[in-house]
């Protein structure tokens, strides 16, 4: 057996309903590395990949929200477990899309996978710091808890394929939304190869929707889709971030604007409280 | 085969004639199980080959938007749960008068179909607004039950108001074939569909296609309940696994073809059960047009019974007039 094995390359495919299908348009992308050189072929999500997308998120919010914060949190952290032991492929798939050392791209994984552990542990503990149990004038307990928002489109930061993604994602499934994310174009491929990490984590499908393609494209029908509840404006640029913000007027969706990241800096609760409603209960004492 | 001379609709008085020019098929038990077997047998791949085909169909803009109005239009809205009360009788027919409160050039649909208890409610609730009231009846959905209690069932429905009444056919006999059993007694719900006045309710057969079995007996019993004086027949109760489907409708569809060809009697069709998208609906609508032509494109000659259809065209529709995406907080839950 001296010949030289034939070559098996990898169809990377969009990620929805927790299945893995090409783009409903046929279409595909070639995907470089920093250095110009080609990698694999991506698929380039049309508007209706998109539709579907949201279907999908839409029929896994039920469930998704209606779990326990603690279960959430244990798959979560499950999540976490199969990244490590696929961090040889990611670290590669980073090095090679943002042209980093193998060491630099190591340490990158290594963030992002702490980061999903850190974001898991809040699941459970988010509804401690912004629920509350207000004071009232009247023989009433009166209790503020959080609501996941609904479906939220993410648009993934464009430079920062992988640290960026785990940024922006964990937080808006931790609190019981359900997500639709537009990957980085230029870097797409961790993205897609964190479906595959998804499909084997009793992550229910359709929680997270993985679609590959420009953000310019898909973005307008996602702004204006009336049964998107929010919007990442992440990785969008300002321009297309006031187009789409116009149109997520429409149905008042809750709008997260672009800003300036730091992709390795402590995350804070911001991005966990973006995506969160308030509901406040009123319940006599019974005395 | 004689010229059959113009087509006349099936509730009219000239299609008991040229049914009566068919008589000597249905004269005995042996007549009409000769006639019957006598059908060609179905070519099954070809069926289910020539509805995926017609399934394939792209439809889109304006010819989309025509076809997404006509389908609300052709819908029997339904609602058949032990749990009805009068209240969502009412919510459904006002939601079947005005489907998209925030569009009101939405059409309404054909009618709404309730059990006959609550046809007296469905009657009241759409007074004056044209949608007919269609009552199950003759012991829907099993059909076990004796002949005189699905003739007062029926009966009691047409007194309560019912335009047009959904029987379901004797499986068991029909099965065991006792063909003549089934003709008899669909011959008898229609004379039950008599009013006082004179006029009578309109007779839809339903055969529940899920458990005829084989697509022969799809054919059979078509020309069975269309010489029985059927006005409509229609695939399945919407009570068992397999409702309506591409091939099995394209089926009674080309049944109702050839009775045409045949009779010139006109008999309409109602695929009921699972149609649950707009794509679906559209490929119903394109396999009517094939196979029977523009004159079946009418509420009067075509019906889909369903109720979770409707959101979804209304959904469509919705997308189609303001370029953005609805979802189902946009349309009600029945």
């Amino acid at each position: 057996m001296s010949e030289s094995r034939l070559g098996v390359l990898k169809t990377y495919k969009l990620f929805v309903g927790g299945k893995f299908p090409r783009s409903e348009s046929g279409r595909v992308y070639e995907v470089t590395d920093a250095k110009g050189n080609w990698l694999a072929n991506a698929p380039l999500a049309s508007r209706k990949d998109a539709r579907d997308a949201v279907v999908a998120a839409r029929k896994a919010f039920g469930g998704w929200s209606g779990a326990t914060a603690y279960n959430r949190g244990q798959i979560l952290y499950r999540i976490a477990e199969m990244l490590e032991g696929r961090r040889e492929q990611f670290v590669r798939e980073v090095a090679e899309g943002e042209g980093l050392s193998k060491s630099k791209a190591a340490a990158v994984v290594d963030a992002a996978v702490d980061r999903w552990v850190w974001y898991a542990g809040w699941t459970d503990k988010i509804g401690q710091i912004a629920g509350a149990a207000n004071p009232v004038a009247g023989p009433y307990f009166n209790l503020s808890t959080t609501e996941p928002t609904g479906v939220v489109a993410v648009l993934a930061p464009q430079d920062s394929s992988f640290l960026g993604l785990v940024s922006v994602l964990a937080p808006v499934i931790a609190t019981g939304n359900t997500a639709v994310v537009v990957t980085s174009q230029k870097s797409p491929l961790p993205a897609l190869s964190l479906g595959e990490v998804l499909a084997t984590s009793d992550l229910p499908g359709g929680v997270v929707n993985v679609l590959s393609g420009k953000a310019a494209e898909i973005g307008p029908h996602l702004a204006a889709h009336s049964d998107v509840n929010a919007i990442d404006l992440t990785g969008a640029d300002a321009e297309l971030a006031t187009a789409l913000e116009t149109a997520a007027a429409e149905n008042l969706k809750r709008v997260l604007r672009p800003r300036d990241e730091d992709w390795s800096a402590e995350p804070g609760t911001d991005r966990l409280l973006a995506f969160l409603e308030t509901k406040t209960v009123w319940h006599p004492i019974g005395v | 085969m004689q010229t059959p001379g113009p087509i006349t609709p099936a509730y009219s008085p000239q299609a008991a004639e040229r049914l009566a020019s068919m008589a000597d098929v249905t004269a005995s038990d042996a007549a009409l199980r000769r006639f019957l077997h006598g059908l060609p047998g179905v070519d099954a791949v070809g069926l289910e080959g020539r509805a995926a085909t017609l399934g394939t169909r792209s439809i889109k803009t304006t010819a989309k938007a025509y076809a997404i109005d006509l389908a609300i239009s052709m819908i029997d809205l339904t609602t058949l749960e032990g749990a009805d009360t009068p209240g969502k009788v009412r919510a459904l027919c006002a939601k079947g008068v005005n489907p998209d409160p925030t569009d009101r050039t939405t059409p309404k649909v054909a009618a709404i179909c309730v059990y006959p208890d609550m046809v007296k409610t469905a009657k009241e609730a759409l007074d004056g607004s044209g949608i007919h009231v269609a009552s199950v009846a003759t012991a829907f959905p099993a059909g076990r039950a004796a002949l005189p209690v699905k003739l007062a069932d029926t009966a009691d429905a047409v007194a309560a108001g019912a335009d047009e009444i959904d029987m379901v056919i004797d499986r068991g006999a029909f099965l065991s074939g006792r063909y003549m059993q089934v003709f008899e007694e669909i011959k008898a719900v229609k004379a039950a569909c008599a009013r006082p006045d004179g006029s009578a309710a309109h007779l839809k057969v339903i055969f529940e296609n899920g458990e005829l079995a084989t697509y022969d007996n799809i054919r059979r019993v078509s020309w069975l309940s269309m010489l029985a004086g059927a006005d409509f027949i229609k695939t399945s109760t919407g009570k068992v696994a397999v409702n309506a489907t591409p091939p099995n409708t394209l089926l009674m569809l080309e049944a109702v073809r050839d009775f045409r060809d045949a009779t010139g009697v006109q008999v309409g069709v109602k695929p009921a059960g699972g149609i649950r998208t707009t794509k679906d609906a559209i490929k119903y609508l394109v396999m009517v047009n094939e196979t029977l032509g523009e004159q079946w494109l009418t509420p009067d000659w075509f019906r889909f019974g369903a109720s979770s259809l409707l959101n979804d065209l209304l959904m469509q529709r919705q997308k189609l007039s303001t370029g953005r995406y609805s979802g189902p907080d946009y349309v009600t839950v029945d």
